[in-house]
């Protein structure tokens, strides 16, 4: 049974990632960012959207990917997840890519730890994998990593 | 007794559930099966003659209580629904309202009593269903009952039901929501006009700054209640408690139609309520002992409201016997809450504030109106809670007042925006005490040291200083400011100054909560959003105050240093040795802790696994070097080596101390002076090893608190000294 699922896909450090579509609130560009100090660093900042108080989430500090460099702006996708909304910062965001189950694996064994909670596997497509996240959980208890 | 607003609410509700009660049993003729119509009519009815009842009009509760019989047959089965029994019970509908529109006019029911009405109902609750019901007169050739009110019915005045309607809070919420946006729209437009030299814009500015004025006036309006709303129960409470206890109380109220945002209503009827009980239960005295002290022998509290200063201020008075000091300290004592010297030099003030302490009461016995010990210290973290406070005046004999300030609102507050390093903070308005700009050299000189402690002295006491930047770790400004900008705060019960970069101005500011991600900051309290459309947070000062160590974390141990901060000063002048210690600062120990003062060259210095000894006397004397011990706690890594300046061939000067019996070398810098002081400008520490800080001899002095330096620097007697001795015996 195939039943088709659509993701927004986003690029962090040339791999391509995936969201729930209808987790997805919107996707704005770089807004100016007020930064929260004493904050695990996962959190970048608060940025101000439409005069709601959103806490962006740095996803390549939460993924334990290389620091983006200072020049390149993130991009919000601002999600709807358990604890709120949040916005996920990305480098560069993809098209809507509709796929279905039949594409998909679990994560690997040898995935490691703490990434490997957040991502729930990833889709075959053509020429790339697309890693699929798991909202709540890339945007859940962000102290927890403080002591990383 | 004050209750036109449980009238009012009376009237608004019964209005509509008139109304809806019209149409169900309107439906239910039309479907007379329905058991849910006819329930909904008769808790209807049964409300109305109960309220009514309450309230204590007797017409309506009359009618009421007859036509809920009716319908109860109705219910039962044991009558059948025609349409002379539908008119009766409109008709008698009829009546309610009528005598409702006359409550609303004249404030009492007309008095007349519709006895026709009354007899029918009768008649046909006796009839039990076998008499037919085309016997009742049909109604519309009633007069008395169904005659509409002359004074209401030709009134073309809205009635109460007709001009208030009920509103769900969470639209109001979210209306409040955004006007608060609208009003940063405001701000942004009113900004960005002044940049431009255009009369139009700023017309049109002018003329948004004053609607928006008046909107997010009118719309907080919506949210507020008058405190009579908690009030109204009062009365009664204080009936009740005054016969339980044999008592005789009146209360009496004032302003209770100040207005307060529902929100802060709510979350302060329970303190309320408490400081009611706590004033019949234990301010009022007996009726007898009243009399033996000149009284009037019902005690009298009285509850007053009013604005002030963009607060509310509550105050709960009683004439009763007000709270003894004395008693308090009695009381304090034998719960070991205090030590008796401490209880010695405390003001009168300070006595009456001990009663907010956690596990404090001064009831004799426990009742079961109050007294158990948990009640004053939870009004007063409730209040504080809200942004408010609590204050306490009492005079023995004459009564007792606690004094509520308590803000207006939650969602928009007044908060002072300061920079440090590149952000923009914003503190709470109640927070402040006040604000001390130190200019320029000498500015920066009069901030003393106690042991790398910044302190500044205000008006001859000591303020803590707190560095924003240092304790948020957002460095330092790039240009560093002319003046030192302190703003004093209040945390609890201390107040510390908190230095920040720059001082800004001040705002009306929307609070938002922070997301989930946050809440585990207690730094902050929020953020909100500036004029310019930018982010910033909210300072939580009791947070901040906690990070920086300014107060302690946990309650009970908030108590004890309460104590050990009136513990200090006493009346008599004590003895201190004073001596250099680390970093050139003064230090002193009480001297009837100074066994011995000594010099040892440096050479008899040993090292006994981890702890420095000398030998001395025959034996082994620990030695605490002060500044290690410390300093350990600052400079996170802990040097074994003496220090170079204790480089063989000087001596260094020891001061022997006599702690648990047993003898310890306290090795400070410098032995300066014995001097006799009565040390009464004191502030408690915030760390560890220091027991308060003091003016002695006209200086800055940190008081040494031998016991925790020991524990510091890690010195045990039984254990580490046996070893050390013998090896001491081999070198020999």
């Amino acid at each position: 049974m195939a039943t088709p699922k659509q993701f927004c896909s986003f690029y962090l450090d040339k791999l391509l990632f995936g969201v729930d579509l209808g987790r997805v609130q919107e996707v704005i560009r770089s807004l100016n960012m007020t930064r929260v100090p004493l904050a695990s660093d996962v959190v970048s900042g608060l940025i101000n959207l439409r005069g709601q108080i959103v806490t962006a989430v740095d996803l390549r500090r939460r993924l334990q990917l290389e620091l983006r460099s200072s020049t390149v702006l993130p991009m919000n996708v601002v999600v709807r997840s358990v604890d709120g909304v949040v916005s996920l910062l990305v480098d560069e965001i993809g098209d809507v890519i509709e796929v279905d189950d039949g594409t998909f694996e679990g994560p690997p064994e040898t995935l490691r730890g703490s990434v490997r909670s957040m991502i729930l596997g990833v889709h075959k497509l053509d020429k790339k994998l697309m890693h699929v996240l798991d909202t709540d959980k890339a945007c859940e208890s962000l102290e927890k990593t403080d002591s990383q | 007794m004050d209750e036109p607003d449980i009238i009012r609410e009376f009237l608004i509700e019964s209005s509509e559930n008139l109304a809806q009660l019209e149409q169900e049993i309107v439906q239910l003729e039309k479907d007379p099966k329905n058991p849910d119509l006819l329930g909904s009519i008769f808790r209807t009815i049964h409300t109305v003659k109960g309220t009514g009842g309450m309230l204590a009009f007797s017409g309506i509760e009359r009618v009421a209580h007859l036509c809920e019989n009716l319908l109860s047959q109705l219910r039962n089965g044991l009558i059948e629904l025609t349409p002379a029994l539908v008119s009766i019970v409109l008709e008698s509908v009829d009546a309610i309202k009528a005598e409702l529109s006359a409550i609303e006019a004249t404030g009492a029911e007309r008095g007349t009593s519709p006895d026709d009405l009354l007899a029918r109902l009768k008649a046909v609750n006796e009839a039990k269903g076998k008499a037919p019901f085309a016997s009742a007169p049909p109604p519309a050739t009633k007069s008395g009952p169904t005659a509409k009110d002359p004074d209401t019915s030709g009134s073309t005045a809205r009635t109460v039901s007709d001009s208030s309607i009920r509103v769900d809070v969470s639209l109001l919420d979210r209306l409040m929501n955004l006007v608060g946006e609208l009003v940063l729209a405001r701000n942004q437009i009113i900004q960005f006009g002044a940049l431009r030299e255009d009369s139009a814009l700023h017309a049109s500015a002018q003329r948004l700054d004053l609607i928006t004025t008046e909107l997010q006036g009118g719309v907080t309006k919506t949210r507020m209640q008058p405190i009579g709303v908690v009030w109204d129960k009062f009365p009664r409470l204080v009936r009740d408690l005054a016969a339980a206890s044999g008592k005789s109380i009146q209360i009496e109220m004032d302003g209770a139609d100040t207005e307060l945002d529902k929100t802060i209503i709510e979350s302060i009827k329970d303190p309320l309520t408490h400081l009611i009980r706590n004033s019949c239960d234990h301010g009022i005295e007996m009726p007898a002992d009243r009399t033996k002290a000149g009284k009037r022998a019902q005690g009298t509290i009285s509850l007053r409201g009013y604005h002030e200063g963009g607060q509310v201020n509550i105050e709960i008075h009683d004439d009763g016997a007000g709270i003894s000091p004395q008693r308090l300290k009695e009381k304090a004592l034998q719960k070991g809450l205090l030590r008796s010297e401490q209880a010695e030099r405390m003001s009168e003030r300070e006595l009456l504030d001990l009663i907010f302490l956690p596990g404090f009461s001064t009831a004799d016995k426990v009742t079961n109106i109050s007294g158990r010990g948990v009640g004053m210290d939870v009004v007063k973290t409730n209040i504080e809670r809200i942004g408010g406070t609590v204050d306490l005046l009492s005079q023995t004999g004459q009564g007792t007042t606690f004094k509520l300030k308590i803000p207006l609102t939650l969602a928009i507050i007044p908060g002072l925006v300061v920079t440090s390093g590149i952000e923009r903070f914003v503190i709470p308005q109640v927070s402040l005490v006040e604000l001390i700009a130190l200019q320029g050299e000498t500015g920066r000189s009069l901030i003393e040291s106690v042991h790398g402690t910044p302190m500044y002295r205000r008006r001859g006491k000591l303020l803590p200083l707190v560095y924003l930047n240092h304790v948020l770790g957002t460095g330092e400004c790039d240009t560093p400011a002319e003046s030192i900008s302190i703003v004093v705060l209040q945390a609890e019960d201390r107040q510390f100054g908190l230095v920040v970069d720059r001082i800004n101005d001040t705002q009306e500011i929307v609070v938002k909560p922070l997301g989930k991600h946050l809440k585990g900051l207690n730094c902050y309290a929020g953020a909100c959003i500036m004029g310019d459309g930018s982010v910033a947070l909210i300072l939580d000062v009791t947070g901040v105050a906690q990070r920086a160590s300014v107060i302690s974390e946990d309650r009970t141990r908030g108590r004890e240093k309460i104590a050990e901060a009136v513990a200090g000063p006493r009346e008599e002048k004590h003895s201190f040795l004073l001596f250099a210690g680390p970093d050139g600062s003064r230090m002193a120990v009480p001297l009837d802790l100074v066994a011995r003062l000594e010099e040892l060259p440096s050479a008899q210095m040993e090292k006994s696994g981890t702890q420095w000894v000398a030998q001395y006397r025959g034996g082994i004397l620990p030695i605490v070097h002060l500044r290690q011990a410390l300093q350990e706690r600052r400079v996170k890594k802990r040097s074994e080596a003496m220090p170079p300046d204790h480089a063989a061939g000087t001596t260094l000067q020891v001061v022997v101390c006599t702690h648990e019996g047993r003898q310890v070398g306290l090795l400070v810098e410098q032995i300066l002076d014995i001097v006799e002081e009565s040390a009464e400008l004191r502030y408690p520490a915030s760390r560890e090893g220091i027991l308060y800080s003091a003016v002695i001899n006209g200086k800055v002095t940190e008081l040494v608190d031998v016991a925790a330096v020991l524990r510091m620097g890690k010195v045990k007697f039984s254990h580490q000294i046996q070893p050390a001795e013998d090896r001491a015996q081999v070198a020999h």
